[in-house]
């Protein structure tokens, strides 16, 4: 085991330690009794407001809130990013929204086919819902399976719950696709890498992206539809736009809202250090028994929803690394 | 969902067995420390009427939560028992709360008394690894493995997709030192769907018995499946470091198709 303690050591120091972000305490109190998200939306800028989820892992205290949601009020008509893990979130959430404002909603866009991104749409029926083309049939696919596990997870939270799909599949080949909505100018664009269909929203009125699970922040990215070297381009092609200065402000999907490439560089990080630390295990014949229970960097360590989330990643990925070293041909010694 | 549908025939034998009296004594579980009342009816299915002694020399690791329950690791060590009865003879790995309970049997013969390989599980449960030394001892390790309630996740892959007939008994090998000291690793893949014959229609079809033979036909170890181990199994033994640079892997499955395979360094 000296020889895996070396390689997690040698792959520390080749990821630039990236900086760490300061995270609020929840601001939400759930209270599983009246089933209440008690969501607090949060101003960031002109017009534009966060839910924000506890940066966790799904749990029944936090009412399986773990996402931020958003809204922009545009002048003509809301546009709402992400619909939360459940029927009731939904609709506690248009609540939240028409206490804000009057304007109607015109569109509710889901960026990713992951539960928490669209299981409020219930309560949307009425209203335009989008995503890429790809995330609806995934959506359509995979919304049972979703189901089942956020019911045994979450219980009660998940009352009344059905999987309802975006209706509205963005064409990819429409995209990149600007929106002047009242006074926002929104853009949409398609990356990939957390799943095979990324949508983040540019609002160049006001320099905020949303960039749905493409970048965490303070916590371990989730990876059941990962394709890390396009996820790892992805991130690339988000530093670049905020070099070129195309938005300022960050809006994850799990983790704190900040200004800067912090959760970028982040992710990226991530998602370096856990595949080389996936090739490296592999070479070096560890089981994936031991792979579990090797220790993780110091920088990773404090993040949220540790180590579940690294478990489930390792769980998932780590036999295809051990299968391609078990057929690659005879050991390095 | 290979094992849907298996619950309820579970919970009538575990039904059954809390209402035999075939224990009747104070402490229901037998001893044991993980307090499981299905422990007592597991040592007797693994072992018959011996009895284990309960031990950290065998050590039992496995996640702290089984994420993909198709494949759950699991890790076994014996070697606390190398000086004791006259060293490891067999292991025998059973989990408490699974419709099959027994796992499989392994006598280490020339390599370490230590192994890592993956099994299904159907829910949360207790895991024991029974080991016998030379002088007829029992001596037994545990774990608690937690595992979501509905057990599997993912439907076995290649009898999904009826890919399995195309790569039955091909084997994969590699050797890695240097992994523990005094130890040459070998790992093990042999594709095989291994079904519990809990699903309808599917019935057991899985390897029975794998042996490891240097040149001259020795036996290096011999390892007996049950239908828990995960489909394709990946194996992980532990050889002295003073072993024959290549082997053949030689075995058979319930159906009599043949395992024969060359293992080089």
């Amino acid at each position: 085991m000296k020889h895996g303690l070396l390689a997690v050591l040698c792959c520390a120091a080749v990821g630039a330690a990236a900086q760490s972000l300061p995270v609020p305490p929840f601001a939400s109190k759930p209270d599983l009794a009246r089933l209440d998200y008690d969501l607090k939306p949060r101003q960031i800028a002109p017009g534009t407001w966060v839910i924000e989820g506890e940066v966790a892992d799904f749990s029944r205290a936090n009412g399986c809130n773990i996402i931020n949601t958003g809204f922009i009020v545009t002048g003509d008509g809301v546009v709402v990013i992400n619909t939360g893990p459940s029927r009731l979130y939904g609709e506690q959430q248009r609540r939240a929204i028409e206490r804000i404002t009057r304007e109607p909603v015109q569109r509710v866009i889901a960026l990713n086919l992951h539960p928490d991104y669209f299981f409020g749409h219930q309560a949307w029926a009425d209203r335009p819902t989008q995503a890429l083309a790809g995330s609806v049939a995934g959506m359509q696919a995979e919304g049972r399976a979703y189901a089942d596990n956020l019911y045994r997870l979450c219980g009660d939270w998940m009352k009344g719950t059905e999987s309802t799909p975006a209706r509205d599949g963005l064409d990819p080949q429409t995209l990149p696709q600007t929106l002047q909505v009242g006074g926002h100018r929104l853009e949409l664009r398609r990356l990939e890498g957390h799943t095979a269909d990324d949508l983040v929203l540019i609002d160049h009125t006001t320099g905020v992206l949303f960039a749905g699970g493409l970048v965490f922040a303070e916590r371990v990215p989730t990876t059941p539809h990962a394709q890390f070297a396009r996820w790892t381009a992805s991130l690339d092609q988000l530093a670049q736009w905020h070099a070129a200065g195309q938005f300022r402000t960050v809006v994850p999907s799990h983790g704190p809202v900040h200004d800067g490439t912090a959760g970028i560089r982040q992710t990226r990080d991530w998602l370096q250090w856990l595949t080389a630390q996936m090739q490296g295990s592999a070479e070096r014949g560890l089981d994936l028994g031991e792979v579990l229970r090797l220790p993780v960097p110091e920088r990773f360590a404090r993040w949220a929803a540790q180590p579940a989330e690294l478990h489930r990643s390792l769980t998932q990925w780590y036999p295809q690394f051990e299968q391609r070293v078990l057929v690659g041909g005879p050991s390095a010694r | 969902m290979r094992l849907i549908g298996t619950r309820r025939q579970w919970l009538q034998s575990a039904m059954s067995l809390v209402a035999v009296p075939a224990f009747a004594q104070d402490d229901q579980t037998g001893g044991d420390p993980l307090g499981s009342m299905q422990y007592p009816s597991l040592r007797e299915q693994t072992i018959g009427k011996a009895s284990a002694r309960f031990t950290d020399q065998v050590v039992v690791k496995g996640p702290a939560f089984a994420d993909d329950a198709m494949n759950v690791p699991l890790l076994v060590d014996a070697r606390g028992l190398d000086k004791v009865g006259g060293g490891v003879a067999r292991i025998r790995v059973s989990v408490d709360r699974n419709p099959v309970r027994q796992v499989l049997d392994f006598e280490p013969l020339r390599a370490l008394p230590m192994l890592a390989f993956r099994i299904r599980m159907e829910q949360a449960s207790p895991v024991r690894a029974f080991v016998q030394t030379r002088d007829g001892q029992w001596h037994v390790g545990s774990t608690w493995v937690q595992a979501a309630g509905g057990g599997c996740t993912v439907p076995g892959l290649t009898r999904a997709d009826g890919s399995w007939s195309r790569t039955l008994g091909q084997v994969q090998a590699r050797f890695f030192n240097n992994v523990i000291d005094g130890s040459r690793r070998l790992r093990l893949r042999v594709m095989h769907p291994m079904d519990t014959g809990l699903v309808a229609g599917v019935p057991s079809f899985h390897i029975e018995q794998l042996e490891l033979q240097d040149a001259g036909g020795q036996v290096w170890w011999r390892i007996a499946l049950h239908e828990p181990v995960s489909e394709n199994p990946l194996i992980t033994f532990e050889l002295p470091t003073a072993s024959p640079p290549a082997f053949r892997l030689v075995g058979r499955d319930n159906n009599g198709n043949r395992i024969d395979a060359e293992v080089a360094a």
